[in-house]
């Protein structure tokens, strides 16, 4: 099937499997490889991406559904060399470690700050509800996502 | 300048947040097949035979290959051998790296399906007919050494894989025979799995005109891997082997070993000739990583009247699985039994392991790796004798320490502790905690119809693994030193090669902080390799909190050997006795004089060689240094945690942990706390949320995220960290190490906080994991 999707805002029309998944979609066809597979019942959260503005599972998502649709990976964060103040953020708190989880934690909180600019501690965790992370213990994750709530409301 | 203590952001960070980190499942080759397993469904099932003709014809496929195309390459071996009481070797029994005749647990590899895509292999695998003629299993300790039971390997009787003991018996039981109190208890030690979030993955090619084979992959030691396939397995010369471990996504212990599918993967890619590929999905991970703990002991404890502890008798089992990995057997031997005395000066110990084989995944190092088990099971035993002494378990805890004039200290059980303050960190923990304040805190919670609890977990552990000797006599098949190559480019930026390998630890940053600091060097002009063995010298790899402590000393050994040639040639440029140089700050100077160069005026010499010393000197500077362990770290503190237990639902809310730990000297105190958290929410993990289960049949009941508890960000809170160094005094770096302290320490303190909440309702113990289910069932039974 053909399917036309805006990834990070270059549009792409290829001829896809009606099976292939957004996220072998992402990786496989377009080899941007930032959007990573932690398991295979949606639970662990990294291969979160955006579609049209909202964290989505790719894994939870057939790449013909994103047909039409706009779609920002991690890849798209970084602007003409700055980081985006959410992953600036998480270097500054070391929200990350082996850095697998990263992007999927990273697309997730950048989501979490456009529904709610300051959430509460246990607000930021409970949205990390589908996002497993081993290496940090969350703390410094929380933290991070704190350290960009408030840079943010300063902007 | 000084960056050594500095909290300086990671140099690996940029690419993990930009996705441009390179894992092994990033990586495609040209013309690359993908593979997929064929596991087996049972247990324990004989194989009559495997049809395979159906599924090489679907669509597709390249190749299928079953245990009968590997004839003639070698099992997947140990790394580790232990003696039984009797001196006689352990059992050892074959791991063909496909099944032949038998598969041994739900996972097992029998048959790898190559196809040109991912789903393409996925679906013949469903056509590959094997005829498995289903036999007894046993899946637990209990069921394994129970009379009668089924045999995993027809020449392990009993299932026992060794009988192993440690320490002396006779005083023990001297002691017993004296004590005025007698402290027992039984302890489970739950199985878990690791879940490094990055699942296994190995991408093989081979290059027929050179005959050189290229295997990237999930591995915490590439080296490790090189020799032990290379050697052991496939029979390929190590120069004709190049193993790249790119970014690993954590590891934990797990992606130390060489497994099954890395083998197959690999002597498939040469035998077609093309890439292969193969990628876990996290189901296969739960199957087939190997697990970790999974023992079941009894503990005893001598003390007399006053509470001194007279001796200690353990007697444990440790669950083996179904084949031995590559370290499994020194996990609950020499990684834990030598844990026993922990930060205690116990006079007497003894300890008895017997490890058995069962129909399950294998069992091996998973962080901690057998030091976790021993602290828990003294831990609670301490906690134990407290309330059965009616005694405080501070004070009990306090009486007994080794006092900080007692280091050098020689336990009943092997190690020689070199240096700690354990009574530092006690009351360091206990202040950060308002350990006196908390009865308040318990009463405000009860008037919420909470039970808060407290608990306090004092510990030591033993790592920086470790004096190659020693580690040979114990039966390590390997050395256990590290390797550093040190490249001083001609303008003095520098490449450091190390044998480590990090997977989240930051090595890329703390360790070129070392060397900054050494040749006074910006902390941007240095820049850390690892992973790839056609780069860097053999080297043992990251595990066991070794890398800095180990490691970081084989950098700073081989950049004292940079800054001895670059005396030489700093005294020929200054037409000084070579005695007369001082190097500091970066720079070699004339002792009592201003007349100096700069490291990068002696390196921009030793490459541009035009007046230069060239009869005493080489050109160039780069140095390689072997650094082997002169004895482990031991690395120690307190911990505590406090929580909350809803007596209506059993559900537990951990309100905060305070660690006050004594890891050595610290090179970047931000990756360190870094460290401590995930320990911590591992170890907070193993006690309150994850167990790995298997039925009686020995299917996986835990075989995914929907079944596996893995610890969210709402489970755990935030955590103190407070440190208290004693540096160690054997290796040049004074680091102890920092990985595994938090998987250690902290897995008791919320068990101890979990009794303690419970006990005015008279509950005594409780079994990991202490699930709401658990906790709501010990409320009602101790209600009656």
């Amino acid at each position: 099937m053909q399917v036309t999707i805006t990834v990070n805002n270059r549009s792409i029309t290829r001829d896809v499997e009606a099976r292939t998944l957004l996220v072998d979609f992402i990786r496989g066809e377009l080899a941007l490889t930032g959007t990573h597979v932690g398991c295979d019942t949606s639970q662990c959260g990294a291969c979160t991406v955006l579609v049209d503005g909202k964290s989505i599972k790719s894994c939870t998502m057939l790449a013909v559904e994103a047909d039409g649709h706009e779609v920002s990976t991690i890849e798209s964060l970084e602007k003409n060399g700055e980081l985006h103040p959410m992953q600036a953020a998480f270097r500054e708190c070391h929200g990350l470690q082996c850095g697998f989880c990263t992007p999927g934690m990273v697309m997730s909180t950048v989501d979490l700050l456009q529904n709610n600019a300051n959430p509460s501690e246990p607000e930021i965790r409970e949205w990390l509800e589908g996002n497993i992370c081993r290496c940090t213990g969350y703390h410094n994750i929380v933290k991070a996502v704190q350290h960009c709530a408030s840079g943010t409301k300063g902007a | 300048m000084g960056s050594i203590g500095q909290p300086l952001k990671r140099k690996e960070d940029h690419r993990f947040l930009t996705g441009r980190g390179k894992y092994t499942d990033d990586i495609v080759r040209p013309n690359q097949a993908y593979a997929y397993f064929v596991r087996s469904p049972y247990a324990h099932a004989k194989i009559n035979g495997i049809d395979k003709a159906e599924a090489e014809k679907a669509d597709g496929v390249v190749a299928i290959f079953t245990g009968a195309d590997l004839e003639g390459i070698g099992g997947v071996p140990c790394g580790w051998q232990i003696h039984n009481k009797d001196g006689t070797p352990m059992a050892e029994p074959p791991h063909p790296a496909l099944c032949t005749d038998k598969a041994l647990f739900v996972g097992d590899e029998v048959a790898i399906v190559i196809a040109e895509t991912k789903a393409q292999a996925k679906a013949a695998a469903q056509l590959v007919m094997v005829d498995y003629e289903p036999l007894p299993a046993v899946s637990s300790i209990k069921a394994a050494i129970a009379e009668g039971a089924p045999l995993v390997h027809a020449d392990a009787a009993n299932n026992r894989c060794f009988d192993w003991h440690l320490g002396e018996k006779d005083p023990v039981d001297a002691a017993f025979a004296k004590a005025d109190h007698v402290v027992e208890m039984d302890v489970v030690n739950n199985r878990l799995v690791p879940n490094a979030m990055e699942p296994r993955s190995a991408i093989c090619e081979y290059d027929p005109s050179s005959d050189m084979t290229t295997l990237w992959t999930t591995s915490q030691n590439p080296h490790l891997i090189r020799l032990l396939l290379g050697a052991f397995v496939l029979q390929i010369p190590e120069h004709k082997l190049r193993v790249i471990a790119p970014d690993v996504g954590g590891g934990f212990g797990s992606k130390i070993y060489l497994y099954a599918e890395e083998t197959v993967v690999t002597w498939a890619a040469r035998k077609l000739a093309r890439p292969v590929k193969w990628t876990a999905e996290r189901t296969e991970s739960f199957q087939a990583d190997a697990h970790g703990r999974d023992q079941i002991g009894h503990a005893r404890l001598a003390l007399d009247k006053d509470g001194n502890f007279l001796g200690l008798h353990i007697k444990n089992k440790a669950n083996m699985g179904a084949y031995l990995s590559t370290f499994a057997p020194a996990v609950p031997t020499y990684l834990h039994g030598t844990l026993f005395a922990g930060v205690y000066k116990t006079p007497a110990i003894y300890v008895e392991v017997e490890a058995v084989f069962t129909n399950t995944a294998p069992v091996d190092a998973y962080r901690g790796a057998g030091r976790p088990e021993a602290t828990y099971q003294l831990e609670r035993l301490v906690d134990k004798a407290a309330a059965q002494l009616g005694m405080d378990k501070i004070e009990l805890r306090r009486k007994n320490m080794i006092p900080k004039e007692a280091f050098p200290y020689q336990t009943p059980v092997a190690l020689q502790y070199d240096t700690g303050d354990f009574i530092a960190c006690l009351d360091l923990g206990l202040k950060s905690a308002d350990w006196d304040g908390f009865e308040a805190r318990r009463e405000e919670a009860k008037k919420r119809g909470k039970l808060r609890g407290i608990g306090i977990s004092t510990y030591l552990e033993a790592c920086g693994i470790a004096p190659s000797a020693l580690v040979g006599q114990l039966g390590a098949r390997a050395g256990l030193y590290e390797s550093a190559t040190i490249r001083v480019h001609p303008t003095g930026s520098v490449t450091v090669f190390t044998g480590t390998h990090s997977h989240g630890q930051g090595h890329e940053t703390a360790f070129a902080q070392i060397v900054a600091d050494h040749f006074g060097v910006d902390f941007e002009a240095v820049d850390i390799q690892h992973g790839d063995t056609s780069q860097t010298a053999f080297g043992m790899g990251t595990y066991g909190s070794r890398s800095l402590a180990v490691g970081g000393s084989a950098i700073v050994k081989a950049a004292d050997k940079v800054v001895a040639k670059g005396k030489k040639i700093a005294a020929h440029l200054l037409e000084a006795s070579e005695a007369d140089i001082e190097f500091e700050d970066g720079k070699f100077t004339v002792k009592g004089t201003d007349r100096s160069k700069t490291f990068g005026e002696v390196a921009l010499t030793a490459y541009v060689p035009h007046n230069y010393p060239i009869e005493e000197v080489e050109p160039g500077l780069e140095e390689t240094a072997f650094y082997d362990p002169k004895n482990f770290t031991y690395p120690g503190g307190c911990h505590i945690c406090e929580l909350e237990v809803d007596p209506e639902t059993g559900m537990i809310e951990v309100c905060n942990i305070t660690v006050a730990d004594d890891v050595g000297r610290v090179i970047n105190p931000m990756i360190v706390e870094g460290q401590i958290h995930g320990g911590v929410a591992q170890g907070v993990g193993q006690a309150l949320y994850e167990g790995c289960i298997y039925d009686d049949d020995g299917q996986l009941l835990t075989g995914s995220y929907m079944n596996y508890t893995m610890p969210r960000a709402a489970d755990l809170p935030m955590m103190t960290v407070g440190n208290h160094v004693t540096p160690c005094t054997h290796n040049p770096v004074g680091a102890k190490g920092v990985g595994e302290v938090g998987s250690i320490g902290v897995t008791p303190a919320v068990i101890n906080a979990v009794v303690d909440a419970l006990s005015p309702l008279g509950v005594k113990d409780i079994e990991m994991p202490a699930t709401p289910q658990r906790v709501w069932a010990a409320i009602r039974a101790a209600q009656g």
